[in-house]
């Protein structure tokens, strides 16, 4: 028997998730009424809060901050046993003890983004003005919006200048947008896996993930929450289509094959009779358990929304002109999500504003996700990188446990 | 047997001092101390190492993917990228100095290449093996084939190096092109500057390679 539910069973979200949105299990950072997030929307959110975690030490000098931006799916729990799946912390192969960023080295701070569902305000959250869950009510945020809330998160924590800020996909928006914004406050980044502007096929494939969600009759025009419902098979098969896209059809075929799953014949039927069916299903159901619906939709509309050049009159080098911060691009040859030509146009413009930057495109089949996985020529040169560059933030030297 | 292992085996592997290669040491003395440097075709980030290590702010292009990768585990601020399509990327007078070490030979269009580095940087330090040199000749005469030597062993067919020239041929493109050479040395087999004394047929036959400063030159003639 397959231990895949089919992602038709009916099921309720987990009531961890749901306390989590407004009490998170993690630091929170409380914004009132006299410190409102400016929106790009032009709105003011007062109040808020930001949920986060640090791993490490702040250093006497406050010099060896680093901050992680998760990517669209992620939350704050980076090196910690989730509190609602339980599992290890999203990024254990760069993160922890011997790791690349190690808490016996750096002070790091991860934080769910605004419009999160694990503890920042965002659609799931409480309105305070109404006594009701936000929902769609909630304004429309983007990466800056994003960034801008972490910022507050980082003085607030009396940090003036980050060591560096590091991400992949969303996370690497997030970065690029920090330097963009805040440029004397990043000494170096680490930006893998991302672009400075969202491409057409993303954005298509984000608008598939949300008409999916919104045709779910449980969707209840983003009102569920009020009504006891929650669109899982909608968020279900967003999930799954998106799973596609950061995987590469030669991972796919080396991890699944054709191979059956749990079967030696077809049924004749609709089941899931491929290992590969039955995987992103399972991916689709247990992604419902940890994420609201319409999270997934304000999140993957802010990814839609960023275009650095954009907002510097279209010319990207405009963007980072005379910056001092020390780069490290990266991508993956199996990344068609976020390809190299995306990485290979922000390194020109990076070049053309003579910023310090290297590039490196790693080689594997393993697509987008390889920034989340064991790829150590990847995990290599960003602990080299950081070693450089700590070395010259004058950090003293350490990694060895 | 064939027929190259009879001949005088050519070309010796660079020399180092002090841990470093010669052709890099004369190259890192060239560049005045707290400048910005993009070295071209920066291979394992050796030159670049060296002059970071004397307070030079140095950046790389390299072509392989295994040598980016090996430098910027180093630390080295080095993109992957070609001195044939994406100079044209970098904008005029962004670094002091612009260096093209041992990779001339190996670009399609060497005179643009040149143009190029002189368009970015102030000066220019450009190196390359000088096909003039007494061993390389003599191949070519006595063996009557394309001469290899340990620094450059792939055959014809598959030697990324399209473009050989002697040091008498460079000096020309650089009257050509305007560009004035502030300082030329040749090293000999062993690395030691061939005496400056001696006059250009000399350095193009007893040098191994040649080692060029270059900057702007004025109005053409």
């Amino acid at each position: 028997m397959s231990n895949v539910r089919p992602i038709t069973s009916p099921q309720t979200q987990s009531d961890d998730r749901a306390h989590e949105t407004d009490h998170p299990s993690s630091l929170v950072a409380k914004f009132g009424m006299d410190q409102p997030l400016k929106l790009d929307c032009g709105i003011d959110l007062a109040p808020f809060q930001i949920a986060y975690q640090t791993y490490g030490e702040l250093n006497a000098d406050r010099s060896n901050a680093i901050l992680i931006c998760h990517a669209l799916t992620g939350d704050q729990h980076v090196n910690n046993t989730h509190p609602v799946t339980g599992k290890p912390g999203w990024w254990d192969t760069m993160v922890g003890a011997g790791k690349p960023i190690d808490p016996e080295q750096y002070f790091i701070i991860c934080s769910n983004v605004i419009g999160g569902c694990m503890g920042s305000t965002g659609p799931a959250s409480l309105n305070t003005a109404t006594g009701k869950v936000w929902g769609l009510d909630f304004p429309i945020i983007t990466i800056p919006d994003m960034v801008r809330a972490q910022a507050m998160l980082i003085d607030r924590l009396g940090i003036a200048t980050l060591f560096c800020v590091v991400g992949g996909s969303m996370g690497g928006m997030q970065v690029l947008q920090w330097t963009a914004a805040y440029p004397e406050r990043v000494f170096s980044t680490l930006a893998i896996a991302c672009s400075t502007r969202h491409s057409a096929q993303n954005i298509a494939f984000h608008e598939l993930g949300r008409q999916a969600v919104m045709a779910d009759p449980d969707w209840r025009g983003g009102r569920y929450v009020d009504e006891d419902t929650h669109p899982h098979r909608g968020l279900a098969v967003a999930r799954m289509a998106a799973h596609i896209t950061y995987l590469s059809d030669a991972a796919l075929h080396r991890k699944f094959g054709r191979r059956m799953q749990d079967r030696e014949l077809p049924t004749f039927s609709f089941d899931a009779d491929f290992q590969v069916e039955s995987y992103l299903r399972y991916q689709g159901s247990s992604f419902v358990e940890r994420f609201d619906a319409n999270s997934y939709l304000y999140l993957t509309r802010a990814m839609d929304y960023f275009d650095i050049a954009a907002d510097h009159n279209g010319a990207l080098a405009t963007a980072f002109a005379g910056i001092k911060t020390r780069f490290c691009v990266v991508s993956f040859t199996s990344d068609w999500l976020f390809p190299t030509s995306e990485s290979r146009a922000l390194v020109h413009a990076l070049n053309a504003s003579s910023a310090r930057v290297s590039f490196a495109e790693i080689e594997t089949d393993r697509g987008h996700d390889a920034f989340l996985l064991d790829v150590p020529e990847f995990l290599e040169i960003s602990r080299a990188f950081l070693q450089a560059a700590g070395k010259a933030r004058g950090l003293k030297d350490g990694g060895q446990s | 047997m064939s027929m190259q292992q009879t001949l005088p085996l050519p070309g010796v592997a660079p020399e180092r001092t002090g841990g470093y290669r010669r052709d890099h040491l004369l190259v890192a003395e060239m560049v005045r101390p707290g400048s910005r440097v993009l070295d071209v075709g920066c291979g394992d980030g050796e030159l670049l190492q060296l002059l970071e290590s004397r307070g030079i702010d140095g950046r790389g292009i390299e072509l392989s993917r295994e040598g980016v990768n090996g430098c910027v585990a180093k630390g080295l601020a080095v993109v992957q990228g070609d001195a044939d399509t994406d100079l044209v990327n970098y904008p005029d007078d962004a670094f002091d100095y612009v260096i093209l070490s041992q990779t001339l030979q190996a670009t399609r269009q060497p005179k643009v290449v040149l143009e190029n580095l002189l368009r970015i940087g102030q000066r220019a330090i450009v190196s390359f093996p000088n096909f003039g040199f007494w061993k390389m000749r003599l191949q070519l005469l006595i063996g009557g084939h394309m001469p290899r030597t340990e620094n450059l062993p792939a055959s014809w067919y598959d030697t990324s190096n399209i473009h050989f020239c002697t040091i008498k041929d460079f000096v020309e493109l650089c009257e050509q092109i305007n560009v004035k050479m502030e300082r030329a040395v040749a090293l000999d087999l062993y690395g030691r500057p061939v005496p400056l004394n001696l006059p250009w047929w000399v350095w193009n036959m007893f040098g191994e390679q040649g080692v060029f400063l270059l900057s702007r030159g004025g109005k053409a003639k």
